[in-house]
């Protein structure tokens, strides 16, 4: 510290006013959790980079234009969406520490995600029973990757949202849990935003006229 | 029942690894039986395993590191003794042999030395420089060693069940492809660093979160130790790159395993998908084991030069901007593969671009030397001979870095010395200095000053003599990864880098002596006060070894060099200040959930290796179900009462106290 810059100094004294040392168990996991999710989308975009690239790969096989049912997407999304709100919602009666409404919420969210799964994999075996399934061809193996990657983490969180409904039921809201439920709801929330991103530029992007 | 496993995949007529895993077995063997009849097993699981305190995994963190160091040096000396002998011959490694030896090498070096020792030193030492407790979150961080400890784990046995790669350390399709690698070689690496990745991320997440979030009161980011900015960037760079990698990996197990087509030679697949992705996370991860040792290169050359750190300021940019230019470079990898001129051009200039934040670091350690009052401690010997070899590292780098001159060099063994260069001078040597630094910090006492030199000179010296002749074969045009050659002016060049080998063998023995004498010798080694160096940063503000809560009070943080501070106080007043208000401290309970989720980890690692579908399946649920007992444990934390704390502290006040001038001797 010297007086050559006095500018940066007096910024470090704001902040060394406020830095008052380490910050709170919540702040910290969401903050943690956050970090993986930005992680995970990066994981994500590697597969939607490959996709692009992989994208007129078809080896003389089916395109997007041939593949894709819309109708069957816009509801999935809806599904997808749908159960976001629910999710939200179970914030709300998580915050309240209202247990009926919290495990009402919980499963409304849980059954609207299963719906979007069972609608994936209703797609996915579809296009299988059609020859279009991932081994066909190198768009095929990127777009079931990259769809799928996301249908496993769908997975992923029903498992958890079990478990989670399950420690809200046995153990109440304790603190901690609520931290968990807290990561859990930006996980689900997070996969809306690589849905919408799979929606534009996979199907949508695929469909165009 | 065992999928593919059988008898047959055990290589009874191959002398050299069944030998070698033979004694490696008997001494595993050994080592846990004295463990057992001594009695030490429940110390071990109590207080080892299961532990979640920082200090204990970061050195766990460095033992797996030291160990697989002496195994992936083993391969290093069979790759140079095999080359050494196969002029005019067949040597002594049948090709499918030295080819899995040097991919062996390569990934055991990166993955299972590099990252665990640069991760286990910043796990140690981050949370004590940022006056804190513990990393955000400890039962992760055992998680995240455990799972490397699985990835260790499984190269290692693919030496005696199966095989490992044949592909080189990156394994570049359609090489790695099932098509022309079908064994398990592929497999093993894959699924070794896809567990070993996983365990990665988190610790980046974890100490990231740890950097970003939990700091003493006043520790604001620009009185941060150097260590914690570079293991910052670092860590950041660990949650931006690994996920590629395990993107990655995943579609080459997807190809292999379900028959997809990503990086296949037919149906439309594109092998370069997989070079560009697998070396845009591969540039970023050079940076990710460099970063952290110019931190500890910054710790060292100020603490021994009795100094702070010359231009701090300019330091954290640099670091910063080195942390952002390592992902713009990745192309220079793959010059010579047809993306023509204009995009060879760019990234060319850019990875020249790196070498001038990288200068920056040089002149500010240069300076801060100089004027100084230098002791040539072990530590600043390491530092010095990095300074002096990584220079010349960087500089064949830059040159590396001109596109035409790589299309020359490009695959020889120039490109080898290089990288040699800089990560034997820039993170080996880093990791080496901090050992030594922080070592009596650890377990309270020093390691022996002679043998330590002892072994920086035979390091130094045996790299030289071993990696300077590489220079001169690479521009003779020898390629890298050659079984045998018939050039005659080659040979001379190849005997004297397995001289320089053998001198760096030397150089470990040393170090090895110096770890079993220094600990022999202990007690004469004891340092009360827990500052041996007279250092300048808060983790010489703690006893040593640190209790288990790091410190009884949060230190107040009032500028840059924290502990420099209070000491010059104290020394100045000739007191310490008032005895702190001590109160009890909850610190987390140890767990064995990292060690749980890594064995199943390493039993559906196994189990997908070898096709062995329901050890799979239970692999799986295991881990499921370790993750829910996890989550229904009713107490987290155990606390530790005030008197404890204050017995802890006062010790150690007293022992500080002791040296302050104007006290009785």
């Amino acid at each position: 510290m010297n007086a050559a810059a006095p500018s940066i100094r007096e910024h470090d004294e704001r902040e060394a006013t406020s830095a008052d040392g380490p910050a709170s168990r919540r702040i910290a996991v969401g903050y943690g959790f956050w970090i993986f999710l930005l992680s995970d989308i990066i994981m994500f975009s590697a597969f939607f980079a490959t996709y692009a690239v992989l994208n007129d790969a078809t080896n003389g096989g089916p395109g997007p234009a041939q593949l894709f049912d819309t109708t069957n997407v816009a509801i999935e999304t809806a599904c997808l969406l749908a159960s976001s709100f629910a999710c939200g919602m179970a914030s709300l009666a998580v915050a309240e520490r209202n247990q009926k409404w919290t495990q009402i919420s919980l499963l409304a969210t849980g059954l609207l995600g299963a719906t979007f799964l069972g609608l994936e994999l209703k797609e996915f075996s579809s296009l299988v029973a059609r020859g279009a399934g991932p081994t066909h061809s190198a768009f095929l193996s990127s777009f079931f990757t990259l769809v799928g990657c996301h249908g496993v983490h769908i997975t992923a969180g029903l498992l958890w949202l079990g478990t989670m409904m399950a420690q809200f039921y046995a153990k109440g809201f304790r603190e901690n849990i609520q931290h968990r439920y807290l990561c859990f709801s930006l996980f689900w929330h997070a996969l809306d935003i690589i849905w919408i991103a799979i929606f534009s530029l996979v199907y949508l992007n695929g469909t165009r006229v | 029942m065992f999928g593919k496993l059988s008898w047959s995949v055990i290589p009874f007529d191959q002398p050299i690894p069944l030998a070698s895993s033979l004694v490696v077995a008997l001494i595993l063997c050994a080592v846990l039986a004295w463990i057992i009849v001594k009695g030490h097993l429940p110390y071990l699981w109590r207080e080892w395993i299961t532990s979640v305190d920082h200090k204990r995994i970061g050195v766990m963190y460095c033992i797996l590191a030291l160990i697989m160091l002496l195994r992936g040096f083993i391969d290093a000396l069979m790759m140079r003794s095999q080359q050494a002998l196969a002029f005019h011959g067949p040597g002594y490694l049948p090709p499918e042999h030295y080819d899995q030896i040097f991919s062996a090498h390569g990934t055991i070096m990166i993955f299972f030395v590099a990252m665990p020792f640069v991760i286990g030193l910043m796990n140690f030492v981050i949370p004590l420089q940022l006056g804190v407790r513990d990393v955000a979150f400890p039962t992760l961080n055992s998680v995240s060693f455990w799972l490397t400890a699985s990835g260790s784990f499984l190269v290692t046995i693919s030496l005696v069940i199966g095989e490992f790669a044949r592909t080189g350390w990156l394994a570049y399709p359609p090489l790695s492809e099932l098509t022309y690698s079908p064994g398990v070689g592929v497999d093993y690496y894959l699924w070794a660093l896809e567990i070993s990745g996983v365990g990665t991320l988190m610790a980046g997440i974890n100490m990231a979160t740890t950097i970003l979030k939990l700091r003493a009161p006043g520790l604001t980011y620009m009185r941060m130790p150097v260590f914690c900015w570079t293991s910052l960037a670092s860590n950041l760079l660990i949650v931006a790159a690994f996920p590629i990698l395990t993107a990655t990996l995943a579609m080459l197990l997807l190809d292999r395993y379900c028959d997809f087509h990503f990086f296949t030679n037919g149906a439309g697949g594109n092998p370069m998908m997989f070079v560009n992705l697998i070396w845009a996370w591969g540039h970023p991860e050079v940076y990710i084991l460099v970063l952290p040792a110019f931190g500890i290169f910054s710790e060292v050359i100020a603490t021994f030069s009795g100094k702070p750190l010359f231009g701090y300021r300019s330091m954290v940019a640099a670091t910063m901007a080195i942390c952002i230019l390592s992902f713009t470079v990745w192309l220079h990898h793959f010059f010579t593969m047809g993306a023509g001129g204009d995009v060879n051009a760019v990234f060319g200039i850019l990875s020249m671009v790196i070498a001038v934040p990288t200068g920056v670091k040089i002149y500010n350690w240069l300076f801060t030397m100089y004027a100084g009052r230098i002791r040539y401690t072990t530590p600043m010997c390491w530092s010095i001979g990095f300074l002096i070899t990584f220079i010349i590292g960087g500089m064949t780098g830059v040159l590396l870095a001109v596109p035409p001159a790589d299309f020359v060099l490009h695959n020889s063994l120039f490109l080898v010395a290089h990288f040699h260069n800089v990560i034997i001078g820039g993170v080996l040597f880093g990791v080496f200095a901090g050992y030594t630094y922080w070592f009596p910090k650890a377990f309270g006492f020093k390691l022996d000053e002679r043998l330590g030199k002892a072994s920086f000179w035979c390091w130094f010296v045996g790299f030289w003599v071993t990696f300077a002749p590489l220079y001169v074969l690479g521009l003779m045009g020898m390629t890298r990864r050659m079984q045998h050659y018939d050039r005659p002016e080659w040979y001379p060049w190849t005997l004297v880098a397995m001289a320089g080998a053998l001198l760096i063998l030397t150089g470990i023995i040393l170090q090895v002596t110096q770890l079993f004498v220094s600990i022999r010798t202990r007690d004469e080694r004891r340092e009360p006060t827990g500052d041996p160096w007279d250092g300048r940063t808060l983790e010489w503000a703690t006893p040593s070894p640190p209790p288990v809560f790091n410190f009884a009070v949060y230190p107040d943080v009032s500028g840059a060099d924290p502990y420099w501070g209070m000491k010059q106080k104290a020394r100045e007043s000739m007191s310490l200040g008032n005895e702190p208000e001590y109160t009890a401290i909850e610190i987390p309970r140890n767990t064995p959930t990292g060690f749980v989720v890594a064995f199943f980890a390493t039993a559906t690692g196994f189990a997908l290796i070898w096709h062995i579908w329901w050890l799979v399946v239970v692999g799986l649920v295991g881990s499921y179900a370790t993750f829910v007992v996890f989550a229904w444990r009713d107490e987290s934390e155990t606390e530790i009462p005030a008197d404890e704390v204050a017995r802890i502290d006062r010790a150690n006040r007293a022992a500080r106290s002791a040296v302050l001038p104007g006290q009785p001797a």
